[in-house]
């Protein structure tokens, strides 16, 4: 099912229409269609080199596409910059997570946009509001943490996630983009993210999993769009399809089967 | 709630913590306490107090500057020949018969040119690491020194430019060698400023997260080749204050000052506990550092230690100092 066939839908909250990404002669994304609604997790698979992650960086604002446009919320958005694309709501949880470990939990949060005062052309942090926005935040995201003052360094990898999904909803995010968010977790701590991702669903943000595992996307998405050689190659709601199916598209076949499956057992 | 497996590193109690973050000052007292009963009737005169501030001055300026550098992973190896050209700048001006106005700014201004100079060099050369720039200028800055000093040193500086380094405040009833040194309270804003700068000012914060993890701090908006050409300025600046008070208590300025002093700054932050890697360091272990090397020296010169003794310790303390630290970590991952 091609995204633009599925008329009478709400208005996307983010649309990419015709985007093409080219890297000198390597075409890395061809006339590629998205979108995404509000309150919607959106899985995105794909194998590797198959445009997912240039996908999310140019709806981040890190890469600027070669051909086509984003559309938030029924507006036309040009993005200089990831500052640019998180000023009106784009947020990315990036792979490696992108936290400083000698900072304190609260620090992370807010890195690059504390709150404070200033003084003589100096922001000045107000470390006792910081500490307590960010005990509000991670209350309202149902975070646990000893102390908001706890070195990143000092947590297990899943808290390390979960402060890092913190960070990307500190200020009014309406799309968070998560790339990989459990790939390097403890098998006890995937879940714990995964329904992290379902509170941000259920706060109305729209978000975008990009993951390898099937069971993440079977567990929290409510769609799947499948990449091939940087064109869409599928789209269709979680019920209408198997994983044996989505597991096919990221091998770039369609229909694929349980008869064909590789790794079923007999 | 969510929950997450309870994997947390403790850093220990209450006690621990404090002996993490204050037990550097208990080796300074320890050893003060030493050097108090080796030498009981020099090591407390004031004389000998105010002769350790005067002496530590230098060095203290050039590891307030270096710490920063260091806290963001980087080197600053230009330090001592920055002292010596601005230095010897301040010294020609002072002798041409400039105002002393203009002069007393020149030295800290030479400071911060060179320090800009070795920023912009490593952010827009993009050279691969701030130890290749730096020492690039480390030979360049003393070449420029000898070259405008014809390699002379020149003595007999006017008054208001000694001021800094060499005038002292008498505190009353304390006789004859009861006075803080001008420079000591030069020091103590220093470093009460930058102690607060970087704890509490959200651009000190970025130096800790450029530190920390470059990556992070530039996907959070953080612009970090200002982060650095900031760092790389200010050191410049402290080396350019510390040749200001230096010219001051010699009252000269001789083209060969700071031959060798990036080292003594080097060592006194990271004996101080400030991370060779980065992110990690505070401003009060940093003096402790430096009143360590200047003990050191003080006390081993009251006792008639040769200067060689004073190398081979001074490098078997930063040896020590490190592992420490490495010790310490390590104790903190097990538990």
């Amino acid at each position: 099912m091609e995204p633009s066939a599925e008329a009478g839908r709400e208005q996307p909250l983010l649309e990419a229409r015709n985007i093409s990404k080219y890297f000198g002669s390597i075409t890395a994304l061809d006339g590629v269609n998205f979108y995404l609604t509000r309150g919607e997790v959106l899985g995105v698979v794909g194998d590797n080199g198959a445009g997912k992650s240039t996908l999310m960086k140019i709806l981040s604002g890190l890469y600027a596409p070669s051909a086509g446009e984003i559309i938030f919320e029924g507006k036309p958005v040009r993005f200089s910059s990831p500052r640019h694309a998180r000023d009106v709501g784009i947020e990315m949880v990036y792979q490696d997570l992108a936290l400083a470990g000698n900072l304190a939990i609260h620090e992370n949060i807010y890195l690059g946009r504390e709150p404070g005062s200033r003084l003589l052309g100096l922001t000045v942090v107000d470390q006792r509001r910081s500490r307590q926005m960010a005990t509000d935040h991670l209350d309202s995201l149902k975070i646990e943490v000893k102390s908001v003052d706890q070195n990143v360094e000092d947590l297990s990898g899943g808290q390390q996630q979960a402060v890092a999904i913190a960070r990307a909803t500190a200020f009014h995010a309406r799309v968070v983009i998560m790339d990989e968010p459990t790939a390097a977790l403890a098998v006890a701590e995937v879940g714990k993210v995964l329904d992290l991702i379902r509170g941000l669903r259920d706060r109305g943000v729209g978000v975008i999993l990009i993951s390898h595992r099937m069971d993440d996307i079977f567990y929290v998405c409510d769609r799947v769009m499948a990449l091939f050689h940087g064109r869409n190659f599928a789209d269709a709601p979680l019920k209408d399809t198997t994983r044996n199916e989505v597991i096919g598209w990221v091998m770039g076949t369609k229909g694929h089967t349980e008869v064909l499956a590789h790794d079923q057992v007999r | 709630m969510t929950k997450f497996a309870e994997v947390t590193i403790e850093k220990g109690s209450g006690i621990g913590r404090f002996v993490e973050r204050y037990g550097i000052i208990g080796v300074v007292v320890a050893m003060m306490v030493f050097l108090y009963a080796m030498e009981p009737q020099y090591f407390l005169t004031l004389q000998n107090l105010t002769n350790i501030l005067k002496q530590i001055a230098m060095n203290a300026l050039l590891a307030i500057g270096m710490f920063m550098v260091i806290l963001t992973a980087g080197i600053d190896l230009s330090v001592g020949s920055i002292l010596a050209l601005a230095m010897m700048s301040l010294a020609i001006l002072d002798k041409a018969g400039w105002p002393w106005e203009i002069v007393i700014l020149v030295g800290p201004l030479v400071g911060l040119a060179c320090g800009v100079v070795n920023g912009l060099g490593l952010t827009m050369l993009r050279l691969p690491h701030p130890f290749i720039m730096t020492l690039g200028t480390l030979n360049a800055f003393r070449g420029l020194t000898n070259l405008i000093s014809g390699a002379r040193p020149l003595s007999g500086l006017s008054e208001p430019i000694r001021f800094l380094g060499s005038a002292q405040i008498p505190i009353p009833g304390l006789g004859q060698f009861g006075a803080i040194p001008v420079s000591a309270i030069v020091l103590l804003i220093a470093y009460g400023g930058i102690g607060w700068f970087v704890r509490r000012a959200a651009i000190g914060r970025h130096i800790y997260a450029v530190g920390g993890n470059p990556q992070a701090a530039r996907v959070s908006g953080i612009n970090v080749n200002r982060i650095l050409l900031l760092v790389y300025a200010m050191s410049g600046f402290f080396a350019g204050l510390s040749a200001l008070l230096l010219a001051g208590r010699t009252d000269s300025g001789f083209p060969n000052a700071g031959l060798g002093a990036e080292l003594d700054a080097i060592a006194a932050v990271i004996i101080g506990g400030a991370s060779f890697f980065g992110g990690r360091g505070t401003v009060l272990g940093v003096f402790a550092g430096v009143l360590i090397m200047g003990l050191l020296r003080n006390g081993l010169n009251l006792m008639n230690v040769s200067v060689f003794w004073q190398q081979l310790l001074i490098g078997l303390i930063i040896i020590l100092a490190v592992y420490v630290d490495v010790l310490r970590r390590r104790a903190a991952v097990r538990t």
